[in-house]
């Protein structure tokens, strides 16, 4: 605006989400966001190998420490996203309208089921042992248990229709065991994913945890699928017929791979499923002998 | 092989154990103890066992399984070609289609229990044909091969009727056609690991066993047919690796398991890309064996010994890289060299047997290749004094000391009696050198510390961790490993994931 009686909006310049900090792209480069409607919306840095490599490091960096906090901790720090979350509930709203092209009303929807899809996870962090640990009879004098544990550094491509919630719907199932994870948002609607890292580092999730990165899948994903040092890859946001080519990829490391669906992006709106969760666990089987 | 002389590497002033000489127990011999191979009746040649029944091939040839200790010819068996387990395939679906996917968990069941109890029953004969035809020891087939395949298909018998309890919802279903490949290092077991899961939860099977090692698996085909199980719910095709890459890449397979080296997983993990086919890998490793310097010594030898020479080491989970402290590594590598100094090396079906013989000449190459790269990279070579038979393929049960992190030895998978001695000073220092692998397949943690054991036991990255034991199995525990060493369990709850759409 510029007729002197209103004031002129300050833009934001969306960034990079690595290691907690916003850096831009190594690249230098950036692409253009638009709203459903066509119009302009910000410039998103454009991710490199180099980025995304960086990403890796520092989600391996920040690993053992996060897989070490007490699953109590990790289930409150969870909790304290939705609670952050809560407050920028208008803010969310208005970016998710505007990538999709419906009122704020119809956008707070997703909202809110992204607020509550933390709480539901964070409910998770102490129990996904209970249900899935196991004492096992082995026959012989040894006590024997199974439990499930991180398997590492995910890689994830976000669902790309489900800007929001759909994002939130593949982070919290793989940090909440103690993974973290390298995170490729959804190309077309990127803005909500750097809204989200902020409120991620303005929570208590240390830094490097989750990392997000913005710009071309098809330039990223074959190198996070062929990333030596990540464990697993999460296809979510993937189209079935690429996916094959990614797979291959991640035979390089016998990486675990959860394959995209075959008919279209699931509901996220329908109640998750935490076996989700036990995608990206190991089980752990430990034998100690019996005796007196 | 000759036996070079111990190095000098304990101090004077220190006794050790060897120099305390043992008047009480005097050194006596073993007169021979062989097991009759009378029991087992060997065919001249074996077809493939599909639908029920053995058949000849439509486009196959023929290759010899040899006994590895003698390089005696045991058998013709025939290499299945594509449009045999073409055939396989077909009689596993229409079996999955009109009779196993139909039944009731409850009839399922008792086809298992069946299968156990003739297992159990024949278990003298499946133990000499599998010395035979393998080169283990008898005393390992009898008291631990066959008894575990037993094992196996009668705790997953108690399941197939009550998969709606084991935490994969209510009602959860079969995959269809399982193509199923094994390894020649536990013929008989791998196939009970593979099998039973598989029938339990309602698919069928086309199994390749190993092109080395296939004699019990066709004897399992009989007891199938012993079993009355349905014609077509399993299926043996017998061929090498282009049999097994048929049954990988065939369409109408709908989920690939695999035990074997990690180069292969790889091939088979792009095979599969692009399809809806679920897979398992049960791959390499390159476990650590850790021993705290407050560890009874005695058993952490014993442990030692097991995880490493146990069927020759010819383990995908052996104990190949010992960690000892630095502290006690004179009075562990004293006693473990004088307790290697008693292990038999020979004619597996002695039952005096420790040591039987390698499984192929083609392993033994590797092995040599292997054993001769860690002494030209600077380990210190010391191998057991035992007279080696003549004819067949064998190898001294091996340690290198002085190795570091770096050599090949330290890194490769030798798959074979040879033992990598590292040392470390700290728990962490243990930890950090335990995972120095791209393998996570199983540890060893050796220490009277209980809350050692614990620390220890969540630091290592691997799928099965022994504390103050080694090398242990059962059909409820899940096994598989972390990283490279593979994905997905096998045993107990956790296996049956594997088999079920979910």
């Amino acid at each position: 605006m510029s007729d002197g009686a209103g004031r002129l909006d300050v833009r934001k310049t969306y960034k990079l989400y690595i290691g907690g900090a916003f850096p831009r792209s190594e690249s230098g480069r950036s692409y253009e966001v638009t709203a459903a409607d066509g119009r302009f919306l910000a410039n998103a840095a454009r991710a490199s190998r180099k980025d995304l490599r960086d990403a890796v490091v520092a989600a391996r960096k920040a690993q053992p420490g996060w897989a070490a906090a007490t699953a109590y901790n990790r289930g409150q720090v969870l909790y304290r996203v939705a609670e952050v979350l809560e407050g920028r509930r208008e803010q969310f709203a208005a970016e998710v309208a505007a990538a999709w092209g419906v009122d704020a009303t119809a956008a707070a929807g997703e909202v809110d089921a992204a607020i509550d899809r933390w709480v539901w996870y964070a409910g998770w962090s102490d129990k996904i042992a209970v249900v899935d640990g196991a004492a096992n009879p082995v026959a012989g004098p040894y006590f024997n248990f199974s439990i499930p544990e991180p398997t590492g550094v995910v890689g994830i491509v976000a669902p790309q229709t489900s800007p929001l919630l759909g994002l939130v719907s593949v982070i919290a199932p793989v940090v909440v065991s103690g993974n973290t994870c390298v995170v490729i948002a959804s190309h077309r609607m990127p803005l909500p994913a750097i809204t989200l890292s902020e409120v991620l580092a303005t929570s208590d999730v240390p830094g490097g945890v989750i990392n997000l990165l913005t710009g071309h899948v098809e330039e990223l994903a074959p190198h996070l699928a062929g990333h030596m040092d990540v464990n697993a890859i999460d296809l979510a946001g993937v189209e079935p017929d690429a996916a094959a080519e990614l797979e291959v990829a991640a035979a390089d490391n016998i990486k675990r791979v959860l394959r995209p669906p075959t008919d279209g992006e699931p509901d996220w709106t329908a109640e998750p499923d935490p076996r989700r969760i036990l995608r990206f666990t190991e089980t752990k089987t430990v034998w100690h002998p019996m005796g007196v | 092989m000759t036996t070079p002389s111990e190095p000098a590497t304990s101090d004077a002033a220190v006794a050790t154990i060897s120099d305390v000489p043992d008047l009480i127990t005097p050194t006596w011999e073993y007169a021979p103890a062989p097991e009759a191979r009378e029991i087992v009746t060997i065919r001249s040649s074996y077809g493939l066992f599909v639908g029920g029944e053995f058949v000849e091939s439509s486009d196959g040839r023929a290759f010899k399984t040899v006994n590895p200790a003698s390089e005696e010819v045991l058998a013709e068996v025939t290499e299945a070609g594509p449009a045999d387990v073409d055939r396989a395939v077909t009689a596993a679906r229409r079996a999955y289609d009109d009779v196993w996917g139909p039944m009731s968990g409850r009839e399922r069941a008792k086809y298992l229990y069946r299968i156990a109890r003739t297992i159990q029953e024949r278990a003298r004969e499946l133990a000499v044909l599998e010395t035979l035809d393998n080169g283990k020891p008898i005393r390992e087939t009898r008291d631990v091969d066959v008894p575990l395949a037993a094992a196996h298909f009668f705790h997953h018998a108690g399941w197939a009727d009550k998969l709606a309890h084991a935490g994969y919802g209510a009602d959860p279903r079969p995959l269809g056609v399982a193509g199923q490949i094994i390894p020649w290092n536990f013929p008989l077991l791998m196939l009970a690991w593979k099998i039973a899961p598989a029938l339990a939860c309602g698919n069928t099977v086309v199994l390749k066993p190993a092109e080395t090692t296939p004699l019990s698996a066709l004897a399992f085909a009989e007891i199938c047919q012993q079993a009355d199980l349905p014609p077509g719910v399993v299926n043996i095709v017998t061929g090498a690796g282009e049999t097994g890459r048929a049954v990988v890449e065939h369409p109408d397979v709908d989920k690939v398991a695999f035990t074997g080296s990690t180069e292969v997983g790889k091939l088979i993990r792009r095979a599969v890309a692009g399809t809806r086919k679920k897979l398992t890998l049960e791959l390499g490793g390159k476990a650590a064996n850790v021993v705290f310097d407050d560890a009874a010594l005695d058993q952490a030898v014993e442990g030692i010994v097991n995880g490493i020479f146990f069927n020759q080491g010819h383990v995908c989970c052996a104990g190949s890289r010992l960690l000892v402290q630095e502290s006690v590594v004179e009075p562990v590598m004293d006693r473990l060299k004088r307790r290697l100094g008693k292990l038999r090396v020979g004619d597996p079906l002695d039952k005096n047997t420790d040591l039987g013989a390698i499984n192929s000449s083609e392993q033994l190459e590797r092995i040599t290749e292997l054993v001769e790269a860690g002494a030209a990279e600077g380990a210190h070579l010391w191998q057991a004094e035992c007279t080696l038979p003549e004819r067949g393929w064998w190898f001294p049960p091996t340690v290198f000391t002085e190795v570091s992190q770096s050599h090949r030895i330290a890194r490769e998978e030798i798959f074979g009696p040879v033992l990598s001695v590292l040392t470390f000073r700290t728990p962490d220092e243990a930890v950090d050198k335990a995972n120095n692998t791209p393998y996570g397949l199983s540890a060893g943690v050796w220490t009277e510390k209980g809350s050692r054991i614990l620390w220890m036991a969540q630091r290592l990255r691997a799928g099965v961790v022994w504390a103050n034991t080694f090398n242990r199995f059962d059909p409820a525990s899940p096994f598989g490993g972390y990283k490279e060493s593979g994905f997905g369990r096998e045993g107990g709850r956790h296996g049956l994931e594997a088999y079920l759409d979910v």
